[in-house]
């Protein structure tokens, strides 16, 4: 490497979805020079396929009349059970009404209140008042007690990216695409960049920086079926983790959205339900009043995925060569409402189930969503263990959402913390020197140069990095999954372990020269693998059941015991995670019951 | 009955330029429901690892995978093997930088064309974040939807003759972009002042009618329709002028 290769920075943006870029946009505007790094081009992040909304609370439509942040705060906090840290939550629903309107000013066109009266699908007449006339119009998401949800029609991620990427291109931010950082520069006290790799040549750069921002979103992919983009591998927890110092927060804590399609796996949005739309039975029958007299459909994520398994597991679930699943019912909304509210759903059925959804039933079933869990951070979204490093967005446990996320908070939190943590970072930034370190900038080149080299040799072992890769994916889909036991938790951890040993042992088949998709894999897998040992392990040590993490053998939550977060850290060479407990802060709502899930549910 | 499928795709490494740019068979046993998103993805995994492609979102909303497909650009993940013969042709989009085999850099492109286009709402307005949102009427929020829906995958320009003639056409993708802001009344731009960027043969007055980008839009957004509006705007803005 010649010194002149590092690419120095006022801060590092990685990964530049809406959060990352939001936070770069503060960032810039107070006068710094930001650098973003991302695996894509910033407009096919994985936040663009983000489809119903996100919450603040307007009041706009006369289902939400007399919300507020207080409400919105409550319906959070019940959402997480408990598990959220409450001062960020206040913060976050203070600010998501900015945020919306911040991002209206800046081109988001959002859907807007149209005034006079209609009829809910449930036989409900409401009335839009003219005062309210072409204000932001909101639909009704899950967990909430008020319509809250803003939206773009159900391209809301898209049109917000776009919105947010067009003000990256205005103040000219650097941004440089198809660029994994994959390994941070640091001494154990500070970070000071990162080493990154060119997914155009394979080639190996180091990235200098006052600050460091992790935006890389959540680690879907490595369960074998999921809802997210194929690039969400959780690479920027990994490399946190990697330090040994940086512990990642609630790991365990894993969405299950209710409404993938199935085969596919691709998300319809929460918007099909909380527009009325019916989950129905292989009888056709309406199950969800059965079990939620109260929200029905719209319970929590975690909530209806769990009643919706449990009632699978009565023998009630729709055969098909892809195993059970149940029907989302939107006919009855209407083709003028589908094809306007709801269109991007409209078009995924045509296009992956080559149905028409006006006419016909949509097979879903719940699956593998959103990762509550992530680099943890304080309220500033400074991430404990290292200075100058911060983290924003899924990447990050902020601690929003504990231990299950509300539809329509991640879109609204990603800009949110954005605004947040880009005012610290700037501050931070802005009190900083720029410090090259050139032994440690050296160290960390060589390692990773090392990796390199070493699997381009191909002088190692016999494994195959895509069957390691399968064995993980399967391991977590089969053992860590909505219903989790203390035995199946046991097995995907020895599983886990087994591979991560193995994975040190991989053997590329091409060459892993130029850009090659199999030494990125390879790559990645070690740290992937270290993620999916801190969730297993996270969930096999939680004796109780809170949000998402659902024990059978623990079917209650135990606020006495577990109102507290878990900590993973690595610690150098470690083959297993250490896990640390830190409380959890209640500054406002004591816990209490949510209004829905209460009773033990039963998987099969 | 299942099929074989015969599959010939463009390979280069531009890392191993020895190596000439050539085409490579595979054959792949075809399963039900089959989109070219599990075909390569497969073809990488079982036969060949460095077999260079991009998909992102693989449920047609983020643009990375557009490639010929058959000769015609499309967005692979979303192209199911049963809509095509058992002789499959794969390409990179033409136009844009090859990164490597089916791979083509689209962002570099993009992000030139909205630099070019100032592609962002122009305004003087100081954002008050204890106001109220500017209010708007929803027909005109869904006009700007629908505009916005493109996901610059990029298909448009590889379908463009100008665009493959003339390396600085903004094509439909850079056309409908304008389309997008000139009816965002948030944008204090005035027709005129698009007219100085856009009302040239690079721009709107390039385009030979052929539409094959109205054909081909992945998102089936009316470029046509867009087309014509911005030319008759920029029309108008000639004659009026300030």
């Amino acid at each position: 490497m010649k010194w002149s290769d590092a690419h120095l920075t006022d801060v590092l943006v990685i990964g530049a979805g809406l959060a990352g870029e939001r936070v770069a946009i503060e960032a810039a505007t107070q006068g710094h020079q930001v650098t973003i790094l991302s695996l894509v081009p910033p407009r096919r992040s994985h936040s663009t396929a983000a489809q119903g909304g996100m919450q603040a609370s307007l009041g706009n439509v006369a289902m939400g009349y007399g919300d507020n942040p207080d409400i919105h705060f409550a319906d959070t906090v019940k959402g997480s059970d408990w598990g959220c840290d409450q001062e960020v939550a206040r913060l976050f629903c203070n600010l998501a009404p900015v945020a919306v309107r911040q991002m209206a000013q800046w081109g988001v066109p959002w859907s807007r209140v149209v005034p006079g009266k209609r009829l809910l699908p449930e036989g409900v007449e409401v009335e839009e008042l003219q005062e309210k006339a072409g204000l932001i119009a909101q639909r009704q998401f899950g967990g909430t007690a008020k319509w809250r949800t803003c939206f773009a029609a159900d391209g809301t991620g898209h049109v917000l990216q776009y919105a947010m990427d067009s003000v990256v291109v205005k103040l000219g931010v650097t941004v440089h695409d198809r660029m994994e950082a994959i390994a941070l520069i640091h001494d154990g006290e500070h970070c000071y960049g990162a080493v990154a790799l060119s997914l155009r040549d394979g080639s190996l750069r180091p990235y200098l920086a006052k600050a460091v921002v992790i935006a890389t979103g959540g680690y879907g992919r490595i369960y074998g079926v999921s809802t997210n983009a194929v690039i969400n591998e959780g690479t920027g927890m990994s490399i946190c983790l990697d330090t040994g110092v940086v512990p990642l927060g609630n790991m365990e804590a894993v969405q299950f959205h209710p409404t993938g399609i199935v085969p596919a796996g691709i998300l319809v949005t929460e918007g099909c339900r909380g527009d009325g739309g019916y989950l129905l039975d292989k009888n056709l029958h309406r199950f969800m009043p059965d079990y939620e007299p109260v929200k029905k459909e719209v319970a929590s994520r975690d909530v209806v995925s769990r009643w919706m398994l449990h009632h699978m597991s009565k023998g009630l679930g729709v055969d098909s060569p892809y195993g059970p699943h149940l029907w989302l019912d939107i006919r009855h909304l209407g083709k003028e409402h589908i094809c306007v509210n709801l269109r991007e759903v409209h078009a995924i059925c045509a296009n992956f189930l080559g149905i028409d959804c006006v006419e016909e039933l949509i097979p879903v079933r719940p699956t593998q969503h959103y990762s509550m869990g992530g680099i943890r951070t304080d309220v500033n979204g400074a991430a404990y263990g290292l200075q100058g490093l911060f983290a924003a967005g899924e990447a990050a446990c902020w601690d929003l959402h504990g231990f299950n996320r509300l539809g329509g908070n991640s879109l609204a939190e990603t800009i949110v913390a954005g605004m947040v943590v880009g005012e610290q970072v700037a501050r931070y930034a802005g009190e900083r020197s720029l410090e090259f370190p050139f032994a440690l900038v050296a160290d960390a080149m060589a390692a990773q140069e090392d990796r390199v080299s070493k699997l381009r040799s191909r002088s190692g072992g016999s494994e195959d990095v895509y069957r390691l890769r399968k064995g993980m994916e399967d391991a977590l889909l089969n053992n860590v999954g909505i219903f989790r036991t203390g035995e199946a938790l046991e097995k995907a951890v020895s599983i886990l372990q087994e591979l991560y040993q193995r994975s040190a042992n991989i053997r590329l088949r091409s060459s892993g020269l130029g850009p090659n998709p199999e030494l990125y894999a390879a790559l990645r897998l070690p740290g992937t693998l270290k993620l999916a040992l801190c969730i297993a392990q996270g969930a096999l040590q939680r004796t109780e059941s809170r949000g998402s993490h659902y024990r059978e053998d623990y079917p209650h939550r135990d606020d006495e015991n577990w109102l507290k977060r878990t900590l993973a850290y690595w610690p150098p060479g470690a083959d297993m995670p250490r896990l640390e407990y830190e409380p959890v802060k209640i500054t406002e709502l004591p816990p209490g019951d949510r209004g829905y899930g209460g009773m033990p549910i039963k998987g099969d | 009955m299942s099929r074989f499928l015969n599959f010939s795709i463009f390979r280069y490494n531009p890392a191993t330029p020895e190596i000439p740019p050539r085409m490579q068979d595979f054959q792949l046993d075809e399963t039900p429901n089959m989109s070219l998103f599990i075909a390569l993805n497969r073809l990488r995994e079982e036969q060949d690892p460095s077999l260079m492609f991009d998909f992102v979102c693989r449920a047609a909303v983020c643009g990375s995978c557009a490639m010929l497909i058959n000769g015609r650009p499309g967005l692979a993940c979303k192209t199911l093997t049963q809509d095509l013969p058992d002789k499959i042709t794969l390409m990179p989009l033409p136009v844009f930088k090859l990164v490597g085999d089916l791979s083509v850099d689209t962002g570099v492109w993009f992000r030139g064309l909205n630099e070019n286009l100032e592609a962002w709402i122009h305004t003087d307005k100081p954002f008050d974040p204890q106001g109220l949102e500017d209010r708007m009427d929803n027909p005109t929020a869904h006009a700007i939807y629908d505009a916005e829906r493109c996901i610059e995958c990029g298909s448009c320009i590889a379908a463009c003759a100008t665009a493959n003639m003339r390396a600085d056409f903004i094509g439909a993708a850079g056309l409908n972009r304008v389309a997008r802001f000139l009816i965002d009344p948030r944008d204090e731009r005035q027709p005129y002042q698009v007219f100085e960027v856009v009302g040239t043969d690079e721009g709107v007055f390039g385009c030979i009618g052929l539409m094959a980008c109205d054909d081909i839009c992945p998102m089936e957004i009316p470029l046509q329709q867009q087309l014509a509006l911005v030319r008759r705007k920029m029309a108008l803005a000639s004659l009026k002028g300030k």
